[in-house]
């Protein structure tokens, strides 16, 4: 980020992730002690790398001076006390309750002895991100295979004290015990005195679901009562000595470009730091209302272009579809002429998908910090490992000199991947010469983020007089290709993505695209189960061969009662569900529609979630409910609304979000599969709602609604 | 002379501008970080303190105006290392996720449980209208006020 037009902002990932860079470091010999005391650590491979290495004792411990193929450490203190590290962040997820219940539960110690370290590019392993509902099929079983690990060392280290065979050692209870002397020493007095520090190979197999003690058990949130006090510090909240505000000139359309620049009023301004660098204006000062007038006395002329509004934006999306591009997918099996040939019944829709925003309570911030060309950058980010390399990059310093730390964080849903304020609040401290925080304003939250792509989605099918599917074509422009296969068995298909430059910042959203193609791919199964008089949902079971589908759809049915009788006027049922990232989902709806006004009602929703094996039933719960509740605003009536460049609804007066008022009755219907590894369950639970809305509305008017957000001012009747 | 806060039964001496909103001095002159900012446009309810025992967007009151009466935010609520029924039915009933909207929730209903001490659903969701939780922890936050009504009327207050 010098004078040189150096790209600013790193643009997100558009679409799905691929795997990220790997860094490869010699090992030095540091010292992981200094930091945690005495006791003893294990580190461990992943299994596939080569052989075991020596980590031995040194000075000053730093996690990106460890080979990458260590993928977990965990650190047993002389008082029992265990401390694991994860480079995965709390976003509200639970993850901090849920991994230190796996540690404790495959280490054999108590809960409360176990302390999580999240997110510190210092002190944790090297993670691609907290994103596409990852944490719990990789981090999981990576952290029981470095807690077995450590809990072979333990006996190890009994066995050697004892001078018996270690194979007929046991280890529970924080203790190990001789069964044949009926001795034991507990894991506070093997760590005792010790400097011990052991590089294993990661071994499967690690403890059944069926012999869990601690995962499994819905245990409360860790440090929950920090939150309920106030106590628990956000980025935003965090104040180092010295703290400077920082406040950023936004432009005043996307792409706007500075055409002429006067800052010298501002700039004479006491104490305030005025730094203009290529299109990055930014101003720090004791207070953000100082910063503030800072920038508005800054004289700047902005050459603008002329945008495309929201009223436009899928004609334009269909029209500039890339016809070649590294990012398109295409795929084919048998043929979708013999397929239709087959059927009784053709149908054809097309499915619109708006720009939403991810809206997390809590907005971008960052708090930058440089001591003696050393950075430390507390950030809100799902990916604290890519911000470090960006910042690294932007600022021309070794990553080694790059500290990132992610307090737990007000959210993100896959809003929180890029480094913005990060860079923002470092260009600042930089020239201030001490820390500084960016903290983003509701405003340029809903401006300056990225945003779920828009996107059109075009159906064909053909169905048999059976009912059961002969012809399916998908087509996706824009938005994306998560879940884009369809879950239904057909032997005649046709799936493709087309992706489309457009200069909006787009990029993850909890679920990615799963959200539309499964909305659009439920509500067109519903048409078509209706036009030709099949239950909806006995219309899905014809068509599903995976048994694990076929478990939520039947478990939701019969917890919801379906089918049901209507009761009274204006209401309506509907289902939708399907597979995404090992979890699946069936998701049912009663809805009422007022004749007078269209306003549509949610009144009760069933949503049935199986993810394999549940390791928090009460934080499962919890997320399988919360994305209901936030699925209904993109469902119903979320919308980014812009013009010209402009966001023209960046606040919560009129980007409307789920309040108190719009929640349903709802139940999660939770099946528990001992026998499949868990997967994860932030994302998933949330792509049944609005097809269900929507096929409800159906039911209810006969009113066909193809377009997300349904009804953001009810429904024409 | 500065105007004068008191906060949680303290006074503040304040040197921020007069007609900064109430929550920015509370953040960031005075370190009181709990009440949080989520739009500054009153339209969150992340910020709410009382006012005078009345619940109160921080962000929408110049602090000038807040200092005729003494103002309670989510530090305040914690007696001698005992949480407020309001604070201990949200921990009891696990009623946050990410917890970025909890210190205003809690501020709220304290608030509302003041004015009406066994409130219907319907009255808490009317109440509530104005805080946004993004996570969708919305019925258990609803649980935990009830829990609270019932512990607080048992505790006489």
């Amino acid at each position: 980020m010098s004078g040189s037009r150096e790209k600013f902002v790193v643009e997100p990932e558009r679409y799905e992730f691929s795997a990220g860079p790997m860094h490869h470091f010699e090992l030095l010999r540091r010292d992981f002690f200094k930091l945690l005391g005495a006791g003893i650590a294990v580190f461990t491979m992943a299994k596939e790398s080569g052989a075991m290495q020596e980590t031995a004792p040194a000075r000053g411990f730093h996690s990106e001076d460890l080979p990458k193929e260590i993928n977990a450490w965990l650190h047993i203190g002389e008082d029992g006390g265990v401390t694991a590290f994860t480079g995965k962040v709390e976003i509200g997820q639970n993850i901090r309750t849920s991994l230190a219940q796996t540690v404790a539960d495959e280490l054999r110690v108590p809960f409360e002895s176990v302390r999580m370290v999240t997110a510190d590019t210092a002190l944790t392993p090297f993670d691609f991100g907290t994103v596409g509902s990852r944490s719990m099929p990789t981090m999981t079983p990576q952290l029981r295979r470095v807690a077995a690990a450590a809990r072979d060392l333990l006996v190890q280290v009994a066995a050697k004290e004892w001078n018996v065979p270690a194979e007929g050692l046991k280890a529970a209870d924080a203790k190990v015990t001789d069964p044949a002397s009926g001795r034991s020493l507990r894991y506070a007095e093997l760590a005792r005195g010790k400097t011990l520090a052991q590089n294993l190979p990661a071994e499967d197999p690690v403890t059944l679901a069926t012999e869990w003690t601690i995962a499994g058990k819905s245990i409360p949130k860790v440090d929950a009562r920090s939150f309920v006090t106030g106590k628990h510090q956000f980025t935003p909240d965090l104040r180092p000595a010295g703290l400077l505000y920082g406040k950023v000139l936004r432009p005043p359309s996307f792409d706007a470009t500075i055409t002429a620049y006067d800052d010298a009023v501002a700039k004479a301004m006491r104490g305030v730091i005025v730094v203009h660098d290529g299109d990055f204006v930014g101003a720090a000062a004791q207070s953000e209302r100082e910063a503030q007038k800072a920038l508005d006395a800054i004289q700047v002329k902005w050459k603008e272009t002329p945008q495309i509004s929201n009223r436009e934006i899928f004609a334009y999306l269909k029209k500039n579809a890339a016809a070649t591009s590294e990012d398109r997918y295409r795929k084919q099996s048998g043929s979708m002429e013999e397929g239709l040939a087959q059927a009784a019944h053709r149908l054809d829709t097309t499915h619109t998908i708006s720009f939403i925003a991810h809206a997390p309570l809590e907005p971008r911030a960052a708090v930058a910090q440089w001591t003696d060309g050393k950075l430390t950058v507390w950030t809100g980010t799902q990916r604290p490992f890519a911000v470090r390399d960006d910042l690294a990059s932007v600022f021309h310093v070794p990553e080694s000199s790059v500290r990132v730390i992610v307090p737990d964080t007000g959210s993100a849903y896959g809003g929180k991947h890029t480094s913005d304020a990060a860079l923002e609040a470092t260009r600042l401290a930089r020239a201030a010469g001490r820390p500084v925080r960016v903290f983003w304003t509701r405003e340029e939250e809903f401006t300056w983020a990225y945003f779920r792509p828009a996107g059109v989605i075009e159906i064909k099918s053909g169905i048999a007089s059976d009912g059961k599917l002969t012809a399916w074509e998908f087509h996706n422009y824009n938005s994306g290709m998560s879940a884009i296969e369809t879950p239904y068995v057909v032997a005649n298909r046709r799936i493709e993505f087309h992706p489309v430059p457009f200069n909006m910042r787009q990029g993850s959203y909890r679920g990615l695209a799963a959200t539309a193609n499964v909305f659009a791919r439920e509500t067109h199964m519903d048409t078509v189960a209706r036009a030709a008089q099949i239950d909806p949902l006995e219309f899905r079971l014809k068509n599903i061969s995976d048994p694990r589908l076929r478990a939520v759809f039947e478990a939701g049915a019969k917890t919801f009662g379906w089918p049901r009788k209507k009761t009274q006027e204006g209401q309506g049922f509907g289902l939708g569900g399907g597979i995404e990232k090992g979890g699946y989902v069936a998701t049912f709806a009663e809805i009422v529609v007022d004749r007078a006004s269209g306003a549509v009602r949610v009144v009760r929703v069933v949503n049935a979630y199986e993810c394999g094996a549940i390791v928090n039933p009460d934080g499962l719960r919890n997320q399988v409910i919360g994305a209901v509740i936030q699925g209904m605003g993109g469902a119903l009536f979320e919308a980014i609304e812009f013009e010209n460049g402009r966001i023209t609804n960046a606040h919560f007066a009129n980007y409307r979000v789920p309040r108190f008022r719009d929640v349903p009755e709802i139940e999660a219907v939770l099946l528990d599969r001992k026998d499949i590894a868990s997967a994860g369950a932030g994302e998933t639970p949330m792509l049944g709602i609005a097809p269900a809305i929507g096929n409800a509305i159906f039911d209810a008017t006969g009113v066909r609604l193809n377009g997300l957000p349904l009804a953001p001012n009810g429904v024409k009747t | 002379m500065p105007i004068e806060l008191e906060v949680n039964g303290k006074r503040y001496p304040v040197h921020y501008d007069p007609d900064t909103p109430l929550l920015f001095v509370l953040r960031d002159e005075l370190g009181l970080t709990g009440s949080k900012y989520g739009c500054g446009e009153g339209q969150c309810g992340a910020c709410t303190v009382l006012i005078g025992g009345a619940p109160r967007r921080s962000c929408q009151i110049p602090v000038s105006a807040a200092a005729a009466k003494p103002i309670t935010t989510i530090e305040g609520l914690e007696k001698d290392g005992r949480l407020h029924p309001v604070q201990q039915a949200f921990l009891d009933a696990g009623a946050f996720q990410c917890a970025y909207c909890t210190p205003g929730m809690i501020m709220s209903s304290v608030g509302l449980l003041q004015s009406n001490a066994n409130p219907s659903s319907a009255e808490i969701v009317q109440f509530l209208q104005g805080n946004v939780c993004r996570c969708g922890t919305h019925a258990r936050i609803i649980d935990a006020i009830h829990q609270a009504a019932k512990v607080m009327e048992e505790h006489g207050r």
